[in-house]
């Protein structure tokens, strides 16, 4: 009987169990629609800007899928830039031979006295150079980016101008890296002369003794060369950060912190651009006897005197008791 | 003349990645380059869908734009293709796609990338079709042989199709009606400003 007993107990058992797995089971097959609740491209790209996801393969930055902005860099690059570019540097030039033809050369009113007076010493004037060499070619071979497709190409053919991009684009990155040490130490060793003060109002009240036959005094370094040197160093240490983002893709950021980075990179390459003519014009065809100062590192007298009278008088305060400038800084 | 472009059905991919092994193999794609990838949104949740990925063979390619030195253009068949002769690296076509299509073989070495590499649509690049050259720079001509691109050959389920944009658009709208629903082409709307109307 116990036997028999087992046989209804398994036997139910059983039956439940199978009631348990029916009701567990598929309830009906209706048709449904599995994009209901699927991933929707334009909505991702509409809250996103950019569709991203998984990817199995090692290089996990390909999981980007879908990204539009290139289209607006795009646009930037071929259209905006080559505007600003020519507008900025173009204007400047315009503005610079403008500018030479009505004033001319600055002259020294009172003539050579024959008597220098030491202004950069070798160490500054290796620095300058140094920078300034890199600039020049950084300068060019950044201009062949934007501008060299629509206007050097068309004369040289698709294979020079290949073979002189790609030689300009090492050109560019490697220079960096002097270029970038010349600007720290620049920022360095001229700190000192260059913070604004009321001298510098003055100086701009009278706009730098430019026009007329004005000699506004200043210190080392006047208002216009201040604007030089933060134009140097901010601009600088701008286009050297966002050059060294382009330069080491992925370090620091994505994609669009890169089409940022150019866009940074080359609008401020393009002003510097134009701030340096100015800065070249005026040390060399534009006044006379400026050129020396970086070129031998001594200036006349007389020129201390009639641009930089505040700092002729420290030097001399320094030098000699003496109030008349002696003859010692030129010996 | 046929318009080749590139459809992913994410309705039927299942992510088996045979078009990333198809097309590595087939072109010998250097070592950490992938011309073609396959992309899962929303991965382990509900309503994910895998899309496989390469160049999309852009109307009005926003790659060739940019490039500097003019190395991209546009084949009678509508397929970007590049010289890597002319490529000096700078990575501007790389700011630009917006499905990441082109990649250097040395990322981060100092900025000097080497020459782009991208999908081809196995239809090589300048040099003469079928050519050791070609061969060596970009891989399998298929096209020349009239032969389509191999991943979407390869495809197990059909979800990649590759052909002319009209002949593919029209199997997608037959499916999408057959079985009642769809998620769209992706990428279409970016590549070619057009999507497909089911």
């Amino acid at each position: 009987m116990a036997s028999f007993a087992r046989f209804i107990r398994l036997t139910l058992s059983g039956l439940a169990f199978l009631l348990v797995i029916s009701m567990a089971g598929p309830c009906g097959a209706q048709q449904i629609n599995p994009t209901a609740s699927s991933v929707n491209e334009q909505q991702l790209l509409q809250e996103f800007d950019r569709i991203q996801g998984r990817v199995s393969i090692p290089d996990q930055r390909s999981g980007i899928l879908i990204q539009p902005a290139g289209r607006e860099w795009r646009e930037f690059r071929d259209l905006t830039l080559r505007w600003i570019g020519g507008i900025t540097i173009l204007g400047m030039l315009a503005v610079l031979i403008i500018f030479y033809l009505s004033r001319g050369m600055v002259r020294l009113e009172s003539g050579r006295s024959g008597r220098t007076i030491v202004r950069f010493n070798s160490f500054e004037r290796f620095v300058h150079w140094m920078t300034a060499t890199c600039f020049i070619v950084l300068a060019i071979s950044g201009l062949n980016i934007t501008f060299g497709r629509p206007l050097l190409l068309p004369l040289i053919g698709h294979e020079a101008f290949s073979d002189w991009s790609q030689w300009a684009k090492y050109a560019h990155n490697f220079l960096s890296f002097p270029f970038t040490i010349g600007v720290v130490l620049i920022f360095l060793m001229w700190i000192a002369g260059n913070i604004p003060n009321k001298v510098d109002v003055d100086w701009l009240k009278r706009g730098g003794g430019l026009v007329g036959h004005d000699h506004p005094r200043a210190y080392r370094f006047n208002a216009g060369q201040k604007a030089i040197y933060w134009i140097v160093v901010i601009g600088g240490g701008l286009v050297a950060a966002t050059g060294y983002a382009l330069m080491f893709p992925f370090y620091l950021s994505g994609i669009e912190g890169m089409q940022l980075a150019q866009i940074v990179h080359s609008i401020v390459a393009m002003l510097f651009i134009a701030a340096m003519l100015a800065h070249i014009y005026i040390g060399t065809i534009g006044m006379e006897g400026a050129f020396e100062a970086m070129g031998s590192g001594t200036v006349d007298v007389n020129w201390a005197r009639e641009h930089h009278a505040l700092w002729l008088e420290e030097q001399n305060a320094r030098t000699s008791p003496r109030p008349q400038p002696s003859a010692s800084a030129a010996e | 003349m046929a318009r080749m472009k590139f459809l992913c059905d994410a309705d039927r991919c299942i992510e088996c990645n045979a078009c990333v092994t198809a097309c590595k193999n087939e072109h010998e794609v250097p070592w950490g380059i992938n011309r073609r990838r396959v992309v899962t949104i929303n991965d382990g949740k509900p309503g994910e869908r895998s899309v496989s990925m390469a160049c999309m063979h852009c109307t009005d390619a926003p790659c060739a734009a940019v490039c500097p030195v003019n190395c991209i253009y546009t084949t009678a068949d509508g397929v970007v293709l590049h010289s890597k002769d002319l490529c000096i690296g700078c990575g501007y076509c790389f700011y630009a796609c917006p499905f990441g299509a082109p990649q250097y073989p040395k990322v981060g070495n100092f900025g000097s990338r080497g020459k782009m590499d991208k999908c081809t649509y196995c239809a090589g690049g300048p040099e003469a079709d079928g050519s050791r050259e070609e061969y060596e720079k970009y891989g399998a001509n298929r096209l020349a042989e009239g032969k389509l691109p191999l991943c979407a050959e390869m495809c197990s389920t059909k979800s990649l199709l590759a052909g002319d944009g009209e002949i593919i658009a029209q199997i997608y709208k037959e499916r999408v009606m057959k079985r009642g629903y769809g998620s769209g082409a992706w990428g279409w709307k970016t590549a070619y400003r057009e999507t497909i109307e089911s």
